[in-house]
C-alpha cells in the first residue's frame, strides 16, 4: 500500500504516521493512552468494544480508533469528560451483562476489563445486574471456557483463525444472547478442529478462557508472542 | 392468662445476625428460650457449576473472620478430588496458617467481644460495656487484645500476601513458598505474644471466683462433645481422627473417620431458625447434643502436645472431674488454645522443612468426590463437594462448627434465662447475660448460615398467648 507520510495532532501534539495507520496505532506509538479491549496487537481490528472511540474535528460522530485511518490535518482528541462517560458507561454495561465476580475470577488481578475499570475509577455499576444463568465448559482437558465472564471481544475468534488457522472459535446468536462456541457448538473437549495451542486462552483479556488446574487470581496471560507470531507467518 | 414473650433483637458482639425469644407462663416464668438466626445465603446453591479449582477461594467469601479455615477445609476436599498427597512443607505451612487464624479469632472474642462483659461485669452500663469502654478502664489488657489479633492477622499475611481472602491456598498445596524472612519476622513476635496470652491467662484464673454464678448457669449441663485429635490424643486442629466423648469425659467413640461424617452426624432443621441443628446419630435428635470448639477440644484431648499448654491443660481440666461443662469455659480453654497455637507455630517455623520451594502438588480432578474436614476456631468444619468428570462442581455440604453447637446454645440461653429472667420486664443485666450464654460459644452466624449480613441481636419477652411484652433491639 502507497502509505505516505501524514502529520495530524493528537491530543494537541504534532505527531508524523504512515498513511496506512490507525489513529490508536499511531497514538500508542507515541505513549497516548487509549482505552481498547477487543483490539490487540497482532490479529486484525473489529471495532467491537466501542471503548476506543476518540472526536475527531470535524467529524459530527465518535470514531473507533482503531479502525480509523489518520489523514493529514486530523485534529484528534482522546479524553474528554464526554468520552470518559461513555467509556465508563461502556465498562459498566459489560459488568452488567454477565457474572463477573472479580474476587473469586481466576484472573483476578490481571484482567484487561478489571484494569481497565479501575484505570477509568468506575466505582458503580448503575445498571441492572442481569446475572444470566451461563455454563462453564469443563471439557478440554487443558482448558476452561467459562462464558459468565466472556465479553464477546473475539479475540479467541480471530486468533484461531489467522494465527493458528484452525477457526475453531466462532460466535453463535445475535445481540445479548450471542455467546462464543467451539466448532458447531460442541463442548471444547470434543472439537476436532482444535490443536489444543492455547492462543486462545492467551489473548482472552478476561478470565473467560484460562488454563485448567489454576486457581483464584493465578491465570495471567502471556500474550507478547503474538506480533512476533504474525510477523513470522506473513514476512518469512 | 396468655403466653408471654421477650424478645433480644439484635444479639450484640457475636459474629452474624440472631434474634432471642424467651417465653414466659403465666407465673412470669421462663418456660422456653429459643435461638433464631435469621439470615439466609446459600452458598451450598452457588457453587454449583463452579470449576472446583475455584471452592478455597470461593467458600472463603463465607466469612471475613475465618476465612482462612474455610480455605483449608475447602482445599483439603479439593486435594481429595485431585487424588494427591500434598508436599509435606505445604501441610506445615497449612498449619501455621490454620493456627494462625485460631489465634486472632480467639483474641477477637476474648478481648474485643467479651472482654467488656468479664472487665467492667454483666451489670455495668451498656454504653460503657463495649471496646471503647474496656480502652478507658483496662487500657493494658485492651491494647494486649488488639496486639495479640495484630499478630495473628500479620501471621496470616506474612504467609499468604493478604489478611483477609488470600488466594494462597489452593487444591494441591500452597501457591508460593514461604520466605525465610517472613519467617524470621514470626519468630520473632512469638515471645511478646505469649507474654499476653499468659497474662491474660494469670487474670482470668484469679477472676474466676467472682463469676461463679455465670459459670454455674451459663449452658452448663452435660452434652458430648466432639472435634479432632491428633495419632496420640493430642489437641489437634488440621489432621487426625474424630474423637467423641461424654460429660463424664469417657472417650464414647474414637478414630472416626472424618471422611465418614455422615455415619455418625445428622442433621435437622428446626422452622424457627435458618440455622441447621447437628446431632450425633448414635443417639439420636435431640439426645445427641453435642459441642465443639475449644472447650469440646480440650475435653477430648488426652494433652495439648507442647509444654506451656500442656501444664496449662492440666490446671483447666481440674475445673471439674470430667469433662468441663460449663460453656463460660469457653473463654478459658481459648486462652489455653492461645498459648498452644503460639507454641506450635514456632516449633513448625523452627522445622527447616518449612522452608521448602516444594509446596504443591499438581494432578486433574481424579476423583469425583472430595471431604475436608478441619477444625476451625469454633470447631468442627466439614466442607465436602461432588464433581463432574471435568472438575466442575454438581454439589456441596457444609457442616459449620457453629451449626454444631446450635442445640447447645438453645438450650444455654433456656438455662441462663431461668436462672437471670424473672419478671416480665428485663432488666439490662439478665438481657446480657442471656447474650453473654451465645458470646461464650462465639458463634459465627454468618458462617454457619453461609449468609450474607451484619449480626445485630433481638430479645424478645412474650406472653402465653405470644403477645410482645417486651423487646430490646441493638443495631451491629
Amino acid at each position: 500500500m502507497n502509505a505516505g507520510i501524514k502529520t495530524l495532532r493528537i491530543d494537541g501534539r504534532d505527531v508524523g504516521a504512515r498513511g496506512d495507520q490507525t489513529i490508536l496505532q499511531v497514538a500508542r506509538e507515541n505513549g497516548i493512552f487509549i482505552p481498547s479491549l477487543c483490539y490487540l496487537e497482532g490479529l486484525s481490528p473489529v471495532g467491537a468494544c466501542r471503548l476506543c472511540l476518540v472526536e475527531v474535528k470535524g467529524a459530527a460522530r465518535l470514531l473507533p480508533s482503531c479502525v480509523t485511518r489518520v489523514e493529514e490535518g486530523m485534529e484528534v482528541t482522546t479524553r474528554s469528560e464526554r468520552l470518559d462517560r461513555y467509556r465508563r458507561m461502556i465498562l459498566e454495561l459489560l459488568f452488567s451483562e454477565r457474572n463477573h465476580i472479580c474476587s473469586v475470577c481466576v484472573s483476578n488481578g490481571h484482567c484487561e476489563l478489571q484494569g481497565l475499570a479501575e484505570k477509568l475509577q468506575l466505582t458503580h455499576v448503575h445498571f441492572p445486574y442481569r446475572y444470566p444463568r451461563l455454563p462453564v465448559d469443563a471439557s478440554h482437558p487443558r482448558f476452561v471456557a467459562d462464558h459468565n465472564r466472556c465479553i464477546l471481544c473475539t479475540r479467541c475468534v480471530r486468533v484461531c483463525d489467522e494465527i493458528e488457522g484452525a477457526h475453531t472459535w466462532d460466535v453463535m446468536g445475535r445481540g445479548i444472547e450471542a455467546r462464543i462456541i467451539t466448532d458447531l457448538n460442541q463442548p471444547w473437549g470434543e472439537s476436532e478442529s482444535c490443536t489444543s495451542c492455547g492462543k486462545c486462552v492467551h489473548v482472552c483479556p478476561t478470565g473467560a478462557l484460562s488454563e485448567k488446574g489454576r486457581s483464584v487470581a493465578e491465570m495471567a496471560k502471556r500474550r507478547q508472542f503474538l506480533p512476533y507470531l504474525t510477523m513470522m507467518r506473513t514476512q518469512r | 392468662m396468655s403466653e408471654r414473650r421477650i424478645v433480644i433483637d439484635p444479639v450484640t458482639r457475636i459474629e452474624g445476625h440472631a434474634r432471642v425469644t424467651v417465653y414466659l407462663d403465666d407465673s412470669g416464668q421462663v418456660r422456653d428460650a429459643r435461638l433464631h438466626v435469621t439470615q439466609f445465603r446459600a452458598f451450598e446453591k452457588l457453587c454449583e457449576g463452579r470449576p472446583f479449582t475455584e471452592m478455597p477461594s470461593l467458600m472463603a467469601r463465607i466469612c471475613g473472620i475465618c476465612p482462612v479455615s474455610h480455605l483449608i477445609a475447602s482445599a483439603k476436599a479439593c486435594d481429595q478430588i485431585l487424588g494427591t498427597r500434598i508436599p509435606p512443607a505445604a501441610v506445615q505451612l497449612r498449619r501455621v496458617l490454620n493456627l494462625a487464624q485460631l489465634l486472632q479469632s480467639h483474641a477477637l472474642n476474648f478481648f474485643h467481644l467479651s472482654g467488656p462483659d468479664l472487665l467492667l461485669g454483666m451489670d455495668a452500663e451498656p454504653a460503657r460495656r463495649n471496646l471503647f469502654g474496656m480502652i478507658e478502664s483496662h487500657p493494658e489488657m485492651a491494647r494486649d487484645g488488639i496486639r495479640l489479633r495484630q499478630f495473628g492477622q500479620q501471621i496470616i499475611e506474612r504467609l499468604a500476601g493478604k489478611r483477609i481472602h488470600p488466594a494462597w491456598v489452593v487444591p494441591g498445596g500452597v501457591s508460593e513458598p514461604l520466605a525465610p524472612e517472613a519467617r524470621d519476622a514470626i519468630l520473632a513476635g512469638i515471645p511478646e505474644a505469649r507474654a499476653i496470652v499468659q497474662r491474660a491467662l494469670n487474670w482470668f484464673k484469679s477472676a474466676i471466683e467472682r463469676f461463679r454464678e455465670e459459670a454455674a448457669a451459663f449452658a452448663n449441663f452435660p452434652t458430648l462433645f466432639l472435634g479432632l485429635v491428633g495419632e496420640d490424643g493430642e489437641l489437634e486442629h488440621y489432621d487426625g481422627h474424630v474423637r467423641v466423648v461424654d460429660a463424664a469425659g469417657r472417650i464414647v467413640a474414637d478414630n472416626l473417620a472424618p471422611e465418614r461424617y455422615r455415619d455418625y452426624i445428622g442433621e435437622a432443621v428446626e422452622p424457627d431458625s435458618y440455622l441447621k441443628s447437628p446431632y450425633y446419630k448414635p443417639e439420636g435428635y435431640p439426645d445427641g447434643i453435642y459441642r465443639v470448639g475449644p472447650l469440646a477440644r480440650l475435653n477430648i484431648a488426652d494433652r495439648c502436645g507442647t509444654r506451656g499448654s500442656d501444664q496449662e491443660w492440666a490446671e483447666f481440666r481440674q475445673l471439674e472431674r470430667g469433662a468441663v461443662l460449663s460453656s463460660f469455659y469457653y473463654h478459658y480453654a481459648r486462652l489455653v488454645e492461645m498459648l498452644y497455637a503460639l507454641e506450635r507455630i514456632e516449633q513448625l517455623l523452627e522445622d527447616r522443612q518449612i522452608l521448602s520451594r516444594h509446596v504443591r502438588a499438581h494432578a486433574a480432578a481424579n476423583h469425583p468426590e472430595g471431604i475436608g474436614v478441619a477444625e476451625a476456631p469454633r470447631g468442627l468444619l466439614i466442607h465436602h463437594y461432588r464433581v463432574d468428570e471435568a472438575g466442575v462442581v454438581q454439589w456441596a455440604n457444609l457442616i459449620i462448627a457453629t451449626g454444631h453447637n446450635n442445640l447447645a446454645m438453645n438450650r444455654g440461653i433456656l438455662q441462663a434465662a431461668r436462672r437471670f429472667v424473672h419478671a416480665d420486664r428485663l432488666s439490662e443485666g439478665a438481657l446480657n447475660r442471656v447474650e453473654a450464654v451465645i458470646r461464650a460459644f462465639d458463634p459465627c452466624l454468618s458462617c454457619s448460615t453461609h449468609a450474607v449480613g451484619r449480626m445485630p441481636l433481638v430479645i424478645e419477652l412474650r406472653g402465653p398467648t405470644g403477645q410482645l411484652l417486651d423487646e430490646v433491639k441493638r443495631g451491629a
